[in-house]
């Protein structure tokens, strides 16, 4: 079956994307697809490159990358919205370019895009799966 | 449909909400916080006669993490992330209680 999952809150601060991860783990490892992950919100921080945990915890920007999720060309399902993206400072090359900002810090398993991806999500995905607080 | 609700019923009013305009083939998935709706306490009469019908769950690691394994209310069913999973794929449209 075809998952959509949206991701509402960041890592490190709400249980969300810890379940929202073990959830697309879980259906991936039977034999579901994932065929987006989209990040609302605060949910955006789960794409940080900068992201540094001790040694002892979980990587949560690394877990969803380790996840693999792409389309059919290769290009990341792990998507970002890009609005809520902006106001917080989360930046790929090419936002950062145009706004003259030095620095970037969008992980590369992820891409920035519209809410449109949203609705393409729930409406080409069987089901859509909300994680939030 | 599925019904996730991950708050306890001592902080938000989400389980009531969702106890209220739930048909009668929906079933209930607490996760996070909100596997403490699944614990023998003052507000377990909430969700008895769904319990009895077999229509409430509850995640294992969530209950394990919060210490209420043996304090479970009646006739909840627990699941792990598979199980979780399944009852997505089984129950349709999953509606998120946050």
């Amino acid at each position: 079956m075809k998952f959509a999952i949206q991701v509402n809150e960041g890592p490190y601060q709400h249980q969300a994307s810890d379940t929202a991860f073990q959830f697309a783990k879980a259906a991936i490892e039977n034999g579901h697809e994932i065929m987006r992950v989209f990040f609302y919100h605060d949910g955006v921080n789960n794409a940080s490159s900068f992201t540094l945990p001790p040694q002892d915890d979980r990587h949560v920007v690394n877990n969803w990358a380790s996840l693999d999720i792409k389309d059919a060309d290769g290009n990341p399902e792990l998507v970002v919205c890009v609005a809520a993206a902006l106001r917080r400072g989360m930046l790929d090359e090419s936002e950062a370019t145009k706004n003259s900002i030095e620095g970037n810090n969008l992980h590369p398993a992820f891409r920035i895009s519209g809410l449109g991806q949203l609705i393409e999500a729930g409406i080409q995905s069987d089901r859509l799966v909300v994680f939030g607080d | 449909m599925l019904h996730t609700v991950n708050k306890s019923s001592f902080e938000r009013n989400s389980l009531q909400s969702c106890i209220n305009i739930i048909d009668d083939t929906s079933v209930i998935l607490f996760i996070e916080d909100g596997v403490i709706n699944a614990a023998n306490n003052s507000k377990s009469s909430m969700i008895a006669d769904l319990a009895a019908q077999g229509r409430v769950f509850a995640l294992q690691g969530d209950v394990e993490a919060r210490g209420i394994s043996s304090k479970l209310a009646d006739n909840i069913k627990l699941v792990d992330y598979a199980g979780f999973v399944d009852l997505v794929v089984e129950h349709g449209t999953a509606v998120s209680w946050v």
